[in-house]
């Protein structure tokens, strides 16, 4: 017998090996140590992380963690049944491919002199940034958007200078009425099978 | 009304109402206060002589009875001394509670004296682990660790707790409800459409082989298993921890597959049309070149933890659930099969390997570790429980003790830990007082932790140790051999005269080192009343066989010689 096709089931199926940016939500119990278990994860588990940003969410005691990882779809499969391992792990979407809100925000220090000042702050506006502090010889500027617009921007503002710079990294939420957030949170514990809670192991 | 108790006693409380009545441990300063409240608590307290024995011997306890191990450290260098012991356990998911003190809540990240910070070092070696600071918690916690460690997939959990927080006093309020947690929920079904999918897999494949994993025991799956396998006339190969788990007289059994498996198991899985994973972790050591594994095999594979799946090895159907459960559903839909002729394929191969098996070699005056583990064997009936170390022994104990019940061959697979065997044995008499208890290790991992002997002859445990003395580090003499042109960098092994040693622990020994006495030794030994080491003095140069090099494809193994190299001529 030679080789045969495979069939996709749930968890089966062909390994998709193309690597892409997968963006995780992730909600935790807002605990010591959580964030140092779900880094120690990715450390232990060889993945990369891109980005990681943490914060408060609508529930009291639930943080929500979004995290950005290179990896192939295989490897992000294999990256939520881990996460979900970690018992203060509550719920982990994968948002990569679904319409979602993507949100970086970004403080650029940049050069900007008597003559070159007015030039900057058009190039601002035109990306729909804000200057938020002005100096004799810099300004600051935010911009929030996707990292393509905040990339984008910095292009035009590096021949001036760019003296400074933090970025947030991603932050992320799924377009429409869908929340993950009451998923997470909500609901008693059933025996019955439920994909959208937890299921540490 | 809730009763006023210290930490400390809540602690005791606590693990008693979890039925825990022996405990592995060592005092120091950040436990006293556990330790003094403990004697007013019906608790077995084994003194140990090294933490990392107290872990392996609550490891042994665990895997021997299916029962949560507790082990019991002070801070720093007590805790930081179990990790070893923690790291095994959680390789081959195992349940244990280890409990630690830490230094007072008030000075934690001042460097104190034997401050460490545990749960930091614990994190990625255990499957949860707490710091308890304040008497309150201590209750709850202990509750919860005991239920993450024993649910789903079994793991060791630690729970540290402050000296004040065993110092001070609080209500003790014991709730025995189930205990529920928002992010742990080890309740996990597959769909209609998986099931679907491996019944037909199953009820159409010619030449299917199930694999049976440590899932198996620890889900308590055996007669499922074993249901399953004789409807449908599959055989079964084993993994190392999945030894037990099926007779291995049992016409369908195979034996252990994998890097030492037996040719016919190996070649039988290059040429399977399905595998059927239970239990199990396509271990780098069982699939060699993954590559080039099982190429014609669909694949099925059932754990509890889906993180496992498409891990090392991708797979067509992946059922997540407690294995007991997935076998009751699929049971019931599985077609009786005849496999004569897949069975009878792979009985011709075996005829060929078990000529060159080293028990058919006529006696030659040469002691060899397989006779002995093969004595052993024969004279307990396949029903002691064997407790291995690693190297080479544990291979040879895989291949020619022949294990009939489940929970009877303890051993380190995962971590593959040295100086496991010893004190994982004085955990499993004490969980199995009325068991045969056997320990083989090899001359290296002996004097590891041989210093648990002490502990042996303190709480006047009954086991027999088996030393397969070669004078060597094995296993790795062996890799030396075959991978760098027998270059024995740091392998020629020096050891104490073990006689004299273990004399010198007031324990009966005996040194055998020819074949006609092995026999009457392992009578001897079975028939005293106390702990008896024996130290057999085996062929240095002896190779575990078949063996599938690391990375190598599973059918390209170094089979046996023919004619061996131990096999000897009147020459010799």
């Amino acid at each position: 017998m030679g080789p045969h096709k495979r069939r996709a089931g749930v968890w089966g199926g062909a390994p998709y090996r193309k690597k892409m940016k997968h963006t995780f939500v992730v909600h935790v119990e807002d605990k010591p140590g959580v964030l140092n278990r779900v880094a120690s994860l990715f450390r232990r588990r060889a993945f990369n992380i891109e980005s990681l940003t943490v914060g408060h969410t609508e529930t009291a005691d639930v943080s929500r963690m979004t995290i950005v990882v290179d990896t192939d779809a295989n490897g992000a499969r294999r990256l939520e049944a881990n996460l979900y391992k970690l018992v203060n792990v509550l719920r982990v979407t994968d948002l990569t491919g679904q319409a979602a809100v993507i949100r970086d925000l970004t403080l650029i220090r940049v050069a900007a002199s008597h003559q070159t000042r007015t030039h900057v702050m058009q190039l601002v506006g035109t990306f729909r940034a804000r200057v938020v502090d002005v100096a004799p010889e810099s300004l600051v500027i935010e911009a929030t958007g996707t990292e393509e617009k905040v990339d984008g921007l910095l292009a035009v503002l590096r021949p001036f200078g760019v003296l400074e710079m933090v970025r947030t990294g991603r932050v992320a939420m799924a377009r429409g009425q869908q929340s993950v957030a009451t998923e997470a949170t909500g609901g008693a514990p059933t025996d019955a099978p439920d994909d959208t809670v937890s299921h540490s192991v | 009304m809730a009763e006023i108790r210290t930490g400390a006693q809540i602690l005791w409380e606590s693990l008693v109402r979890e039925g825990v009545s022996t405990v592995f441990g060592y005092p120091g300063g950040a436990i006293l206060p556990a330790y003094d409240a403990m004697l007013e608590y019906p608790i077995r307290h084994v003194l140990v002589r090294h933490e990392q024995g107290a872990t392996h011997m609550a490891d042994g306890y665990a895997r021997a009875s299916g029962e949560v191990g507790v082990a019991v450290a002070t801070s720093g260098p007590g805790a930081t001394n179990m990790v070893t012991g923690i790291a095994t356990a959680m390789l081959d998911s195992s349940p244990i509670v280890c409990i630690t003190g830490q230094v007072g809540s008030k000075v934690i990240g001042s460097d104190a004296f034997q401050e460490t910070d545990v749960t930091g070092v614990t994190l990625p070696i255990t499957k949860h682990n707490y710091l308890v600071t304040d008497v309150a918690d201590v209750a709850p916690t202990l509750h919860e660790a005991f239920y993450v460690a024993r649910s789903g997939r079994p793991g060791p959990v630690l729970v540290d707790i402050t000296k004040d927080a065993q110092q001070s006093s609080g209500e003790f309020v014991w709730d025995p409800s189930p205990v529920e947690l928002p992010g742990y929920r080890p309740k996990l079904r597959a769909s209609e459409a998986e099931y679907q999918q491996a019944i037909d897999l199953i009820n159409g494949a010619k030449r299917p082989i199930i694999f049976a994993g440590h899932g198996v025991m620890l889900s308590g799956a055996m007669d499922l298993v074993r249901e399953l396998a004789e409807r449908a006339n599959i055989p079964i190969a084993m993994t190392l921890l999945g030894i037990g788990s099926f007779p291995a007289l049992h016409p369908l059994n195979l034996g252990m597959m994998g890097m030492h498996g037996e040719a016919w198991v190996n070649q039988a899985i290059q040429e399977a049309d399905l595998l059927l994973a239970f239990g199990m972790r396509f271990d780098d050591r069982v699939t060699g070149n993954t590559k080039t594994y099982a190429p014609n095999a669909r694949k099925i594979h059932i754990d509890i933890d889906p993180a496992e799946f498409n891990k090392n090895v991708i797979v067509d159907v992946a059922l997540a659930g407690d294995l007991s459960h997935v076998l009751r559903d699929l049971l019931p839909r599985i077609e009786r099969g005849d496999r004569s002729g897949w069975l009878a394929t792979i009985a011709d191969v075996k005829g060929d390997s078990a000529v060159r098996d080293v028990q058919n070699i006529p006696d030659t005056g040469h002691l060899y570790a397989a006779h002995v583990i093969n004595d052993i064997w024969r004279l307990t009936d396949g029903r002691a429980v064997v407790v291995t170390d690693v190297g080479q022994h544990q291979m040879w104990e895989a291949q020619y003790y022949h294990h009939q019940e489940p929970r009877s061959l303890i051993t380190s697979g995962g971590l593959g830990t040295m100086g496991f065997a010893l004190p994982a044995a004085i955990g499993a008499k004490l969980a199995r007082p009325d068991a045969e208890v056997w320990v083989i290790v090899g001359d290296g991992g002996f004097q590891m932790t041989m210093c648990e002997l002490a502990t042996i002859a303190q709480e006047k445990i009954k086991i027999n140790v088996a030393i397969i003395n070669n004078g060597y580090l094995g296993m790795v003499r062996q890799w030396q051999e075959f991978f760098y042109e027998r270059r024995y960098a740091a392998t020629p092994l020096l050891s104490p005269d073990f006689v004299k040693l273990v004399d010198a622990f007031g324990l009966r020994s005996a040194r055998v080192s020819r074949r006609p006495d092995v026999v009457p030794t392992i009578e001897m030994a079975r028939a005293e009343p106390g702990t008896v080491v024996i130290d057999f003095k085996v062929e240095q140069e002896d190779t575990v066989y078949p063996m599938v090099p690391a990375g190598a494809d599973l059918h390209s193994m170094i089979r046996r010689p023919s004619p061996s190299p131990i096999v000897e001529t009147a020459d010799d």
